[in-house]
C-alpha cells in the first residue's frame, strides 16, 4: 500500500523499463465512416446475434432449431406435392406462415429480449449511446434486426414452397402470385409482430419477463378473440366475427391474408372481413406498428446512460 | 489549447442542483476529476458527451460545442462508464471489434485496432473466451480498450480503479498514466480518492456539490499534502515510544501532529510527519534508530477526499483553519491564470 514520494513524478528511466515488450501505439489515420455506417454496423451484429452467429455455440441452438421446425414441414409439403403429382400446393403461402404462429411466438420470445434486454441488463447500452449513433438510430437498428429476423425465419419456408412448387411445374401464374402475396404477408407480419416483442422486450432489463411479456401478449388475446369468435359464430352474428378478428394480432393477420392476400380464412365458419373491417383492420395494424415504434422511442429516452 | 472548457456550467434537476456554475479549462494531459459521490462527476461526464442538456451555460470538448457538434465529439472521445457494462456470452475481440465499428471503423480496421489495443492494456490468450469469465481487473481492462480503440484524442474514464485490488489499482493507474505518456491520449479520470489520482494526474480538478472546490496541478496538491504516518513500537528504555518518537523528531526540526481525532483504529499510535523534503525520510529512519524502536509502519497517507474540504490543521504545513475559507473565492482566477499560462 505505502508508495515512495518518487513514484508521483516517474522517472524517465523508469518508463523504459516499463515497455520493453511494447512495439509501440500506432495512430489511426484512416477513415472514420460515422453514424450511418455505426448505425448499419449495430443492425448487422443485433440481426446476426438473433441466430445466435457470433455468440456461444449454446446461443445457436434455439434459432437453429426453430428456423428448421419453419422450413422442414415446407420441404415436406413440397415433397409430397410433387410425390402426388398435385396440381396445387396443399397449403397457401400466407395460410402457411399462420400455421407457423406458435413457433414464431417462441422464436420471438427467445430473440427480442436476447436483442434489446440484455444491453439493458449488462448496461451496454451506454458504451452505445457514447459513439456517434444517437438513440433514435439506436432503437431504429434494433426494431429493423427484430424485424429482419422474424422475416428471414417465415420468409424461408414460403421460398422453399415456391421452389418446390416451380420444380413440381405447377401453373407459373398462380405460384408466383401466391408467393409475392405470400412476401408481402411475411413483411407486414414481422414488422407487426417486432414492433410488439420489441417494446415488450425494453421494458425489463430481465430476460425471464422479457420472455413471458412476449408469449403472453401473443397467445392470450389470440385465443381470447378465437373463442369469442366462435361464440359468436354459434350465433350466428356474422359481422361479430369479424369485429372481434381486430382484437389480437393473430387475427389480425388471419384477416388481412384472407382479404387481401388471396388465403383462406381461418376464422370459425370460414368468415372473411367486410370492407370496413378490412380497412379498419389495415389501420388498427399501421397504428400498433407505430404506437409500439413510438413506445420504444420513449422508453429509449430515459433508459441506458 | 485546452481540450475541455466549460462556462458557467449547470445542471438542475426537479430536485436537485447536480452542477452549480461549474467553469473549469482542462488541458492536454492526465487530469483527475475528484468529488465525492453524489458531487457531479458523472453528470459532468455525460454533459461533455453531448448526451445530457446542460440547464445553462456552455461547455466545449476538443473545440466543439456540447449543445450542437454531439456526435462529432463522441467519434473522438472515448468512455469508459464507471459500471459493469460487459455482456458475458461474447469474447472481448467479438465485443471490441463491435464497439470499433459503432464507432466509424471500417471492418478490417476494427479488427487490427482491436488485436493492437487488447495487447497495450495488457489481454491476450484470454481474449477469445467469452467475457462472463473474466476477473474485475480483466474487465476493467476491457472496458478501457473499448474506450481507446477509435484512437480518440480524450478518453473520460469514470472510477476506473473501482473494486480492485491494491495491485490490479496500481497496475491500471501505471496504464492510465501510459494513455497520455506513450498513446499521446489526454485522459480525464474521476476517482473519489485523492491519493491515488495524485500519483497519476498532472493536474486535479476537485468538486463538491456541483461547484468548482479546486483547480490545481498536482505537484501543488502533494506540496500542500504530502503527508507520512509513522508507527512505532515501545520499548523498555522508552514505555512511550510514540512521545519519544516526537520529542527526538521535533528536536531535529521536523514538524510532527499527533492524530487527536482519534478516530481511526490505533489513532493515538500514529504521528503524521509533514514531508517538506526527501530528508524528512531520513530522519524518521535515524531517530527510530537511535531510540531503538520498532518501525511498525511508515506509509504515506491516503487521502480521502473530505479532507481537501475540511483542511485538517495537521496535514497542512502553514494554513490557519480559516485560510480554506478565504482561499476558496480565488480559486477559478488561479484556474485562469494558470491556463493562459499554458497556452504560452
Amino acid at each position: 500500500m505505502s508508495s515512495e514520494p518518487t513514484t508521483t513524478a516517474p522517472a524517465p528511466a523508469q518508463r523504459g523499463q516499463d515497455v520493453i515488450h511494447n512495439i509501440g501505439y500506432r495512430r489511426y489515420e484512416g477513415q472514420r465512416l460515422g453514424r450511418s455506417y455505426a448505425r448499419r454496423s449495430l443492425f448487422i451484429q443485433s440481426l446476426r446475434g438473433a441466430f445466435g452467429l457470433g455468440r456461444s455455440a449454446k446461443s445457436k441452438v434455439l434459432p437453429m432449431i426453430l428456423l428448421a421446425a419453419t422450413s422442414l414441414p415446407a420441404a415436406i409439403v413440397v415433397a409430397v406435392s410433387v410425390a402426388t403429382n398435385a396440381d396445387e400446393l396443399p397449403v397457401g403461402y400466407p395460410e402457411y406462415v399462420l400455421l407457423l404462429q406458435p413457433v414464431i411466438g417462441i422464436f420471438l420470445a427467445a430473440v427480442a429480449p436476447q436483442m434489446v434486454s440484455l444491453d439493458l441488463r449488462f448496461k451496454t447500452t451506454p458504451l452505445y449511446f457514447s459513439r456517434p449513433i444517437e438513440r433514435s438510430d439506436y432503437v431504429a437498428a434494433k426494431y429493423a434486426a427484430l424485424s429482419a429476423a422474424v422475416f428471414v425465419v417465415i420468409a424461408a419456408p414460403v421460398v422453399i414452397m415456391y421452389a418446390g412448387a416451380m420444380l413440381a411445374k405447377l401453373d407459373f401464374g398462380d405460384e408466383t402470385k401466391g408467393f409475392f402475396q405470400g412476401l408481402v404477408f411475411c413483411v407486414v407480419f414481422a414488422l407487426l409482430h417486432a414492433a410488439l416483442a420489441a417494446y415488450l422486450a425494453a421494458l425489463t432489463p430481465r430476460r425471464g419477463f422479457g420472455i413471458a411479456a412476449v408469449i403472453v401478449v401473443l397467445t392470450v388475446p389470440y385465443f381470447l378473440m378465437s373463442a369469442l369468435q366462435a361464440i359468436a359464430d354459434e350465433q350466428d352474428s356474422l359481422s361479430a366475427v369479424g369485429w372481434l378478428a381486430l382484437g389480437s394480432p393473430g387475427t389480425l393477420m388471419d384477416g388481412l391474408q384472407s382479404k387481401f392476400l388471396g388465403g383462406a380464412s381461418g376464422f370459425p365458419g370460414g368468415h372473411g372481413l367486410s370492407n370496413a373491417q378490412g380497412a379498419l383492420s389495415l389501420l388498427v395494424i399501421a397504428a400498433l406498428i407505430a404506437g409500439s415504434y413510438a413506445l420504444l422511442s420513449r422508453r429509449y429516452r430515459k433508459a441506458g446512460l | 489549447m485546452t481540450v475541455i472548457a466549460t462556462e458557467s456550467l449547470s445542471k438542475r434537476f426537479p430536485r436537485v442542483t447536480a452542477l452549480d456554475r461549474l467553469t473549469v479549462g482542462i488541458t492536454p494531459g492526465v487530469t483527475g476529476l475528484v468529488g465525492a459521490n453524489g458531487a457531479g462527476k458523472s453528470t459532468l461526464i455525460k454533459i461533455l458527451l453531448g448526451l445530457s442538456p446542460a440547464s445553462e451555460g456552455s461547455a466545449s470538448v476538443l473545440g466543439m460545442d456540447v449543445s450542437t457538434q454531439g456526435s462529432a465529439i463522441r467519434e473522438r472521445v472515448g468512455y469508459m462508464p464507471e459500471h459493469d457494462c460487459l455482456p458475458p456470452d461474447v469474447s472481448a475481440t467479438e465485443f471490441v471489434v463491435h464497439m470499433a465499428r459503432m464507432s466509424g471503423l471500417p471492418p478490417t480496421a476494427a479488427r487490427e485496432r482491436t488485436a493492437d489495443t487488447l495487447r497495450h492494456v495488457g489481454l491476450y490468450e484470454e481474449r477469445y473466451r467469452p467475457m462472463g469469465g473474466y476477473s474485475t481487473g480483466m474487465k476493467q481492462r476491457v472496458k478501457l480498450a473499448q474506450a481507446l480503440v477509435h484512437d480518440p484524442h480524450l478518453v473520460l474514464l469514470d472510477e476506473p480503479t473501482n473494486g480492485l485490488d491494491p495491485v490490479g489499482r496500481d497496475d491500471m493507474l501505471a496504464l492510465i498514466r501510459r494513455v497520455h505518456t506513450d498513446f499521446g491520449i489526454s485522459v480525464l479520470v474521476t476517482s473519489h480518492l485523492l491519493g491515488e489520482l495524485e500519483r497519476t494526474c498532472d493536474h486535479v480538478v476537485v468538486i463538491d456539490g456541483g461547484k468548482l472546490l479546486r483547480s490545481s496541478s498536482t505537484a501543488d496538491f502533494t506540496q500542500r499534502t504530502a503527508a507520512l504516518a509513522v508507527e512505532v513500537t515501545d520499548t523498555d528504555r522508552h514505555p512511550d515510544g510514540t512521545a519519544a518518537l516526537r520529542t527526538a523528531l521535533e528536536g531535529a526540526g521536523v514538524t510532527v501532529h499527533a492524530d487527536e481525532s482519534g478516530a481511526a483504529p490505533g489513532a493515538g499510535r500514529l504521528l503524521y510527519i509533514t514531508v517538506t523534503e526527501d530528508s524528512v525520510y531520513d530522519a524518521v529512519r535515524d531517530a527510530a534508530a537511535e531510540l531503538g524502536l520498532g518501525l511498525v509502519r511508515m506509509e504515506q497517507r491516503r487521502h480521502q477526499i473530505a479532507e481537501v474540504f475540511t483542511q485538517q490543521p495537521h496535514e497542512s504545513r502553514s494554513p490557519e483553519p480559516g485560510d480554506s475559507e478565504h482561499q476558496r473565492p480565488q480559486e477559478p482566477a488561479q484556474v485562469r491564470e494558470r491556463s493562459s499560462a499554458d497556452v504560452v
